[in-house]
Formats: C-alpha cells, structure tokens, sequence
C-alpha cells in the first residue's frame, strides 16, 4: 500500500515506460527500414502475414484426411470399418465392396468423411490396420458454402499428397461438389 | 483584394494544415502503435494494388464512416443530438489558428504575419476554444438519452475543468517570462539567447510548466492516459449512440485536438518556429560564425521548423498514449487538483521569485 516517493511523482516511472516503448519503436523502425533497402536481418515485428505467409506446421499436426494409394491406384483401405467405429463424431461413412482380386477382402464403393463434424482428433489412423488413412496432408483451410459441401468424397481424399517440408501442402484443397470455380 | 487573398491564404493554410494532420494522425496513430509493440499495423487497404504502408486506410475509414448508417436514437434530443458533433470539431479546429506557424514574412512593402489570426490575447483563445470544446462532448452525452453516455458527459466535463485550471495556471510562468500575451511574441521572445548560447526556449526557463502543461494538455485530449470521459472497457463514453461520420468527428477532434495540444506546446516551449542561432538576416552562430541567408528561406526554414517541431511534438503524445496505462476517475481528479494544480502555482511563485532576483536594478 505505501508508495515510495517516486512511484507517487508518477514521472520517473513514465519515463522510463517511455524509454522502453520508444526503445522499441526506433529498433523496429530500423529493422523496418534495413528490411526495405533490402539488407538482411531481424525483421521488425513478429506479424505473419497470413494468408500469404504461413507458419511452419509441425509434423505430427493432423490435418486434412487423405486416403493412401496402392501402386495401381486403388485405396489402400479395405473397408474393415475399423475407423467408421472409433470415430467419436461419428463422420466417417463406408459403403463396402467386394474387391476383384480375391487376395484382398473388400474395397470401399464409397468412402465420406463429414468434415463439418470430424474432430481432428486422430483415432482413424490409428485404428487403422492397413496403414490407409492419414492425416498429414498440411491443409488445415478447406470451408463450403453448405453443410453438403463439408463431406469430402473417397475420390476427392483419394488425390491428396503428403504435405512438403515445414508441413507446406503440396496438393491443392478439394473443392466441394456443391461449388463451382 | 490582395490583402484579403493573403488573409484568405494564411487561414487555408492553417486549415488545411490541422485537417491534413488530423487525417494523417489517425494512421501514424496505427502505425505507431504498432511498431511500438512489434506489430505492423494496417497495411491492407490498396488502391490499385499500391498499398503505400497502408496510408490508404483514413481514406477507407472516411468512406467507411460516410456509407454508415448515420442512426439515432428515438429519445435522443433531436437537435443537440446533431449538433453536438459539430460543436465538439468546430472549436478544436478553430483553435489552432491563433498559434503562429513563422515569422513576419516581408514581400515588397507589405508584411505578412505567419498565422492565421493575429491576436492579442491569443493564449487565451486557444484555451477559451480548448475549454468550449468539452460542450460539445456535454450536449453529446445529454441529447443521447443514454445513461453511460451522460456519464461521459459528465466526466469530460470535470476531467476539462480540473485540466483547464492546471493548464491556464501551468501558462502564467511562461507568461510571466516573456511578458506577453500574444502567442507571436512570446515566440519571439523565445528567439533570445541565454548566456549567449542556449536558445532561450520555454523548455529551458521553465521545465516545471512543460511538464505540467504537457500532462494536463493530454487530459484536455481526452486520450489515454486520462481517457476517462471516453473509458472503453467501463462506460464506451459519451459518443456511445453515434455512428457513422457524427463518430467519425468525434474521433477527429480528438486528433485535432492532439495537433492543437501538439502546437501549442511547440509555441509555448519549444520556441516555435524558432531554428537555433537564425535570425531574421541569416544563421549567426554564438562563435561568429554567420551564414547570411535570403528573407525567403528563413521564412521557410521557420515553418519547416514549426512542422519538425509539432510533429516531434506528436510523436511524443501518441508515444504516451500507448505506453501508459489509463488513470482511474479519482484518481486523473486526484492528479489535476492535487498534483498539478498546486505544483502550477509553486511554479508561478518560483517564477516570481527568480524574475524578481535576476531584474536589473
């Protein structure tokens, strides 16, 4: 409660907040500036310019879906159901199929995921026995129009790459069916 | 004729100068912050893709706040409710113009004074349209038949009466050094030399009054840290119904009103458009030196110098504003009764006293 005598002047301690914040306009408007001439160095604010710069994604970061391939193209997955069970938000959707060759149980006719309702959380991939969903794909900005357009189709996750280096994506975000370009 | 078109220039000129600067103010007042606190503030708004280090943005804002809904509420006192936005900006915007932005410009026979009313007691009228100002802010907070906007009111009104006393009490040393009233002289009186070196700035002979003028010229702002008739995060403030451009000028004449404060303290303190060792004839250096120079540079150099000067003037005060946290109500009370009120009298006292020793007997 007692105040020491300077602290009640106010004015030692505004100045020397003064010094500090104007301390860090003059250094910032010097990286500024160097930044401008084109020299190399600190920049002057910690701002990511978002949509066109992007923070480094870590790699464990569950993004987008997609559905692994086999050499020949074909889904990995063999439409056990593992997933479509775990999931707790329920937004996985498996249509099975009877797979040509006779090696290989099924095949999934259809295979949706409810991006409105999924949860990122993860069980998928790890419920998954074949190794056929994963969740690396760095895109984290897919929307739509419509709550039909957040169900993303087994052709759509099917064309998705790995994401590159700094969790960079490499494919382009699925467009909703219900939207054209 | 042509004395009326000088007449005419000299105010346009002032005019234009507190508009333009009230205009800019508000992106230095982003850009500034933003900088300050490692930020790099608005950057996005773009003429054909130009974006200029977002000086575009008061344009947009302008266009934004004309395009508003201009609303009002059903209660609302129909006149006042208009009216008080305009009061609030006239008076801020008229202030400026007793304050001298350069010397007496001499071309052929005819004497042009370098300000835009040229006026005896103008100390006082800058603080006699400073002061009217807050009814703008009162009818603002009365006519919206809101109740937090009447708190407002009536913060404004008793933050400006305990800022003014220390302000008007602050002046009086200055006054009392360079013997005048009228803001030209006591600029020019501000061009003498101390010892024969030091120029003899209002910064210099009384450091005291700087600082108190400073704090109670902020509280008469009405910005952080004395926001209190305004106070976002408790009552929104007196301008809580307006919308559109009638918030836009409320918002402008607290930039005006940064630039009045900004000018003021120029004329006052920092010598005006006094530049170091330059007379009406050249530079003349305390060690002999001399540089003759033609009327007409001086003159520009002088106003060159008004605008370095009120713009370090503004950086200063935005610098404050965001840095310091805001006072509470009692406590900006405390402070202008308390604090400044009394340390302006001691300051006259002391001024008295020094004046009364040093005179030549």
């Amino acid at each position: 409660m007692t105040m020491r005598l300077g602290q009640r002047f106010y004015l030692r301690e505004v100045v020397s907040g003064l010094g500090l914040t104007a301390g860090h306009f003059f250094r910032n408007l010097g990286r500024h500036i160097g930044r401008a001439v084109g020299r190399r160095g600190v920049p002057g604010s910690v701002t990511i310019q978002y949509p066109e710069e992007h923070r480094p994604y870590a790699p464990r970061l569950r993004s987008l879906h997609r559905l692994v391939r086999r050499e020949d193209g074909s889904p990995r997955c063999v439409a056990c159901m593992m997933c479509e069970t775990v999931c707790p938000a329920h937004c996985i959707y498996i249509v099975a199929d009877e797979h040509p060759n006779p090696e290989i149980e099924k095949v999934p006719a259809s295979f949706d995921i409810d991006l409105g309702k999924c949860v990122f959380c993860g069980y998928c991939v790890e419920a998954c026995p074949e190794d056929a969903i994963r969740m690396d794909t760095g895109i984290l900005e897919f929307s739509s129009y419509s709550r039909a357009g957040m169900i993303y189709t087994k052709e759509m996750l099917l064309a998705l790459e790995p994401a590159g280096p700094l969790g960079k994506p490499t494919s382009p975000v699925p467009i909703p069916a219900d939207r054209r370009v | 004729m042509i004395d009326v078109g000088i007449a005419f220039a000299r105010v346009a000129f002032v005019m234009l100068f507190v508009l333009n600067t009230a205009a800019i103010l508000g992106w230095v007042e982003r850009k500034q912050s933003a900088i300050m606190q490692d930020r790099i503030g608005a950057n996005r708004a773009s003429i054909f893709g130009l974006r200029v280090l977002g000086l575009f943005h008061p344009l947009a804002d302008t266009l934004k706040m004309l395009t508003k809904e201009d609303f009002r509420p059903a209660r609302a006192d129909r006149l006042l409710f208009v009216l008080a936005p305009f009061v609030s900006v006239f008076f801020a915007l008229v202030a400026f113009a007793s304050i001298p932005f350069g010397d007496t410009l001499r071309i052929g026979d005819r004497v042009i004074t370098l300000q835009a009313v040229t006026l005896n007691v103008g100390i006082l009228y800058v603080f006699a349209m400073l002061s009217l100002g807050v009814y703008g802010v009162m009818m603002a907070g009365w006519s919206s038949a809101n109740n937090f906007a009447l708190m407002g009111g009536q913060r404004a009104a008793a933050l400006m009466i305990s800022a003014e006393v220390a302000i008007g009490a602050s002046i009086i040393g200055v006054i009392m050094v360079y013997g005048s009233l009228n803001l030209m002289e006591i600029v020019r009186g501000q061009g003498a030399l101390l010892w024969g070196w030091l120029p003899k700035w209002g910064i210099v002979t009384q450091p005291l009054a700087f600082v108190l003028f400073l704090t109670a010229g902020i509280a008469a702002t009405k910005r952080i840290p004395f926001d209190t008739p305004e106070g976002e995060s408790e009552i929104i403030g007196y301008f809580i119904e307006y919308s559109g451009m009638k918030f836009g000028m409320f918002l402008m004449t607290d930039m005006v009103e940064t630039a009045v404060i900004a000018g003021l303290c120029t004329s006052l303190f920092l010598g005006g458009w006094q530049v170091p060792y330059l007379g009406a004839g050249g530079v003349q250096f305390p060690w002999g030196m001399t540089l003759p120079l033609s009327p007409l540079t001086v003159t520009v150099l002088q106003v060159g110098a008004f605008v370095v000067k009120v713009s370090i003037m503004i950086f200063l005060l935005m610098l404050i504003r965001w840095t310091l946290p805001r006072f509470r109500y009692d406590q900006a009370m405390r402070l202008g009764w308390l604090g400044l009120f009394p340390l302006s009298i001691l300051n006259i006292v002391l001024t008295g006293m020094v004046l009364l020793a040093l005179r030549p007997s």
